[in-house]
């Protein structure tokens, strides 16, 4: 059985004011097998982030259902931990306490709740900030501390909806290296959402290319370069025979969406 | 001068106190130069040392304690009746569609408007001043907290979702938080208009207060009086007012740029 299963997900939004449904995603089956590490590219406006939400519960499907391990996804859970592209640390907590949000939920003892977040505040490199607030913190702490408050949890599923978008090429060069390093430690089963192709090879054991609105899966590529993976990967004959494949496949839908504008 | 620079603290205190000084200035000028009767406006001496009359023989503090406990008691009550109330109604829709035009309507009947039937129903005892600040903050309070509680982020709401929090759990944990430095900022504003609720009490049935004093002093035509009462209330607002934005400043760090 799939750890989790994506079956005929569609998303039409209502018109506003009498005007046309917009369908934002057309039926999409997918299945995800325990500690994959999937990455879903597309253009802007394919209803990735869209999926995303659905798989979250933050938002309901029109047609089909997501089954995680087997029992249908109806709403948000601790179960599934999402990292937002938009900065989302509560901000009148601290680093430390951010991480403890969904511990202290579930009502766990504090000293389990400190370890744990020690554990996750080293495995993000953030020793040493425990106690700053995030208006302290630059754009890359911040989603760092946000992908530990997510795992601390220790969900089944990890969403992320283009974490990195905000961040400056250096700084998303260096977490994009982070995250696959704790991938490989902790295994986890991983699902994120991104725009570019670069990222959408380098972290992915597959890439699921979608096409432009109305969203649909157009393609299914399995990456297989090794673990553990190092920047200098992307420079390599093979990374550079997948970047033009999908790029060729992103363009063809990026082009539609300009010439539907 | 460039547009939204920041200046010196130094500088900033030093300009805020000589708008004071030149304020005084004008007002000396214009009485003790014999521009302004003195029967309309007293000049600052007078106003001193009428001021200091009021304590000494008047027992003018007694009046600024029953004012004060009048403010703090109304509004207090209405504080403590609009805050929930405001806090559901942010966080629950069906709540506010429900009170929310009510209170709408509500928040434009004219406090001071109340007085007389306020008198016929509760005397003029403590309850009827109590019941003008009141009506005149409740009404105020209660839209401004349900907006502010309403104005949460939503992605800070759904981040707690999605960290396995209850619909409870998103109230207590994300929405009061997040609310509690303009619920502060609200309860401050609303404290001033509390003050001029007040003094409307009490120079219509009153026996006591800084308002009945002014009262009295309009039947003697004492305007040194009249001044120093209403600047009395002047000084008592802005230390009220710098209390609150100290205690907001301890309270709420991590909303500081």
């Amino acid at each position: 059985m799939s750890k989790l299963a994506i079956e005929g997900v569609g998303r039409t939004f209502p018109g506003v004011r009498g005007g046309n449904p917009t369908v934002a995603l057309e039926p999409v089956s997918l299945r995800v097998e325990d500690n994959d590490f999937i990455t879903i590219l597309g253009p802007s406006g394919c209803g990735k982030s869209t999926l995303l939400r659905i798989v979250a519960g933050l938002d309901t499907p029109t047609t089909g259902r997501v089954m995680l391990d087997g029992a249908p996804v109806a709403a948000p859970g601790a179960d599934r931990g999402m990292v937002f592209q938009s900065y989302t640390l509560f901000p009148w907590l601290t680093v430390r306490e951010n991480i403890c949000f969904g511990l202290r939920e579930k009502g766990m003892p504090q000293t389990e709740q400190r370890e744990i977040a020690a554990h996750y505040i080293g495995r993000v490199g953030l020793a040493g900030f425990e106690n700053h607030y995030p208006k302290m913190l630059s754009g890359g702490m911040q989603q760092r501390t946000a992908i530990a408050r997510a795992l601390a949890n220790d969900p089944k599923i990890l969403l992320l909806d283009e974490p990195f978008g905000a961040l400056d090429n250096q700084t998303r060069a260096l977490m994009q290296e982070l995250l696959l390093g704790i991938w490989e430690a902790e295994k986890k089963t991983v699902l994120f959402v991104t725009h570019d192709i670069e990222e959408a090879i380098f972290m992915a054991g597959r890439v699921v290319v979608m096409s432009a609105r109305p969203g649909r899966i157009k393609a299914d590529v399995a990456v297989d370069l090794p673990h553990p993976r190092h920047y200098t990967l992307k420079t390599t004959p093979e990374f550079s025979a997948l970047k033009a494949r999908l790029t060729e496949e992103i363009r063809v839908e990026a082009l539609k969406v300009a010439a539907a504008a | 001068m460039t547009p939204l620079k920041p200046i010196a603290p130094g500088r900033k205190a030093v300009l805020g106190i000589a708008f004071f000084v030149v304020f005084v200035a004008v007002w000396a000028a214009a009485t003790l130069g014999g521009f302004v009767s003195k029967t309309f406006l007293a000049d600052p001496l007078t106003m001193v040392r009428e001021g200091w009359d009021l304590f000494a023989k008047f027992g003018f503090a007694g009046d600024i304690a029953i004012t004060v406990w009048r403010v703090l008691g109304g509004f207090v009550l209405a504080a403590l009746c609009a805050v929930p109330l405001g806090i559901v109604m942010g966080a629950y829709k069906p709540i506010e569609a429900f009170f929310e035009p009510f209170v709408s309507f509500a928040r434009y009947l004219p406090a001071s408007a109340f007085i007389p039937l306020l008198i016929l129903w509760a005397g003029i005892g403590e309850m009827q001043k109590l019941l003008v600040i009141f009506i005149g903050s409740f009404f105020q309070l209660v839209l401004m907290v349900a907006m502010a509680v309403g104005s949460t982020r939503r992605d800070l709401v759904e981040a707690a979702y999605t960290l396995g929090a209850s619909a409870r759990g998103v109230v207590r944990r994300v929405l009061l938080p997040s609310a509690a430095p303009a619920i502060a900022e609200t309860l401050r504003l609303v404290l001033g208009w509390a003050w001029t609720y007040v003094i409307v009490a009490e120079l219509i049935g009153a026996s006591s207060g800084i308002g009945h004093m002014i009262t009295d002093s309009q039947a003697l035509l004492n305007t040194g009086q009249i001044i120093f009462g209403i600047i009395v209330i002047g000084v008592i607002g802005l230390i009220s007012d710098f209390a609150f934005k100290w205690a907001n400043q301890r309270l709420f760090p991590w909303s500081l740029a």
